[in-house]
């Protein structure tokens, strides 16, 4: 199985903190995000992601590389899910060893941080009386500034 | 020709998942300027555009056989 994947099926965490465990690994740390029921009191009923999958999965493994540039000794391995996904269930997971758990707890927040920048997926929220792709992105970047 | 995607948003926009454009070689703010002349609201404001699965600027260069996609606002996590 890949260290990086887009998934269209329930997401088995224990296989990613599994891939990324080693003898050097002294502290794993597992993210998952999940679906969140009330969001500034407007309640879900369910989320639909979708995703560019071939760039989405490019994406986490350039994030996978900026990580291990920046903490060296991390090993990292996410996916994220995409489909319908009802209240509670998880979109997405990112897990980091790393020799010592500082370095594991920074990375993976790093990661979380990286993937809602520039992962190409996307989220429609559902409530009971509409529904709508949500999204916040910059204006364009200009010529010399970051693509991302 | 070259191909664009469309997802989330745009697709249900355009009702189209892709389609193929003979315009090549066009920039990619021709491209912008082609989708909000041809799909009213498409936004390009705030749309990138990836070409061969990257982030491209806005004065890069479409060229025939290149795989296009507009990316609207990301929401993943």
């Amino acid at each position: 199985m890949k260290r990086y994947e887009i998934i269209d099926t329930p997401i088995d965490v224990q296989k990613y903190s599994e891939l990324v465990l080693h003898p050097a690994a002294g502290a794993v740390t597992v993210f998952t995000g999940h679906v969140r029921e009330w969001t500034h009191g407007v309640r879900t009923l369910y989320l639909a992601y979708e995703a560019y999958v071939p760039m989405a999965e490019k994406k986490l493994a350039e994030i996978g590389a900026e990580m291990e540039a920046k903490w060296p000794g991390v090993q990292v391995a996410m996916a994220h899910r995409i489909g319908e996904l009802k209240i509670s269930d998880i979109a997405v997971v990112i897990a980091v060893s790393s020799p010592h758990r500082k370095e594991a707890y920074e990375a993976n927040e790093y990661a979380i941080e990286r993937i809602k920048e520039v992962v190409p997926i996307w989220k429609k929220e559902i409530w009971e009386d509409g529904e709508e792709w949500i999204g916040a992105q910059k204006k364009y970047p200009e010529k010399g500034s970051e693509s991302q | 020709m070259i191909t664009v995607h469309y997802f989330a948003r745009l697709r249900e926009l355009t009702g189209k998942d892709e389609e193929s454009l003979d315009r090549a070689p066009l920039t990619v703010e021709d491209l912008l300027n082609w989708a909000e002349a041809t799909y009213p609201g498409f936004g390009k404001e705030t749309i990138h555009v990836a070409v061969n699965e990257e982030y491209a600027l806005k004065d890069d260069v479409i060229q025939a056989g290149d795989i296009c996609a507009f990316i609207p606002p990301v929401s993943g996590g």
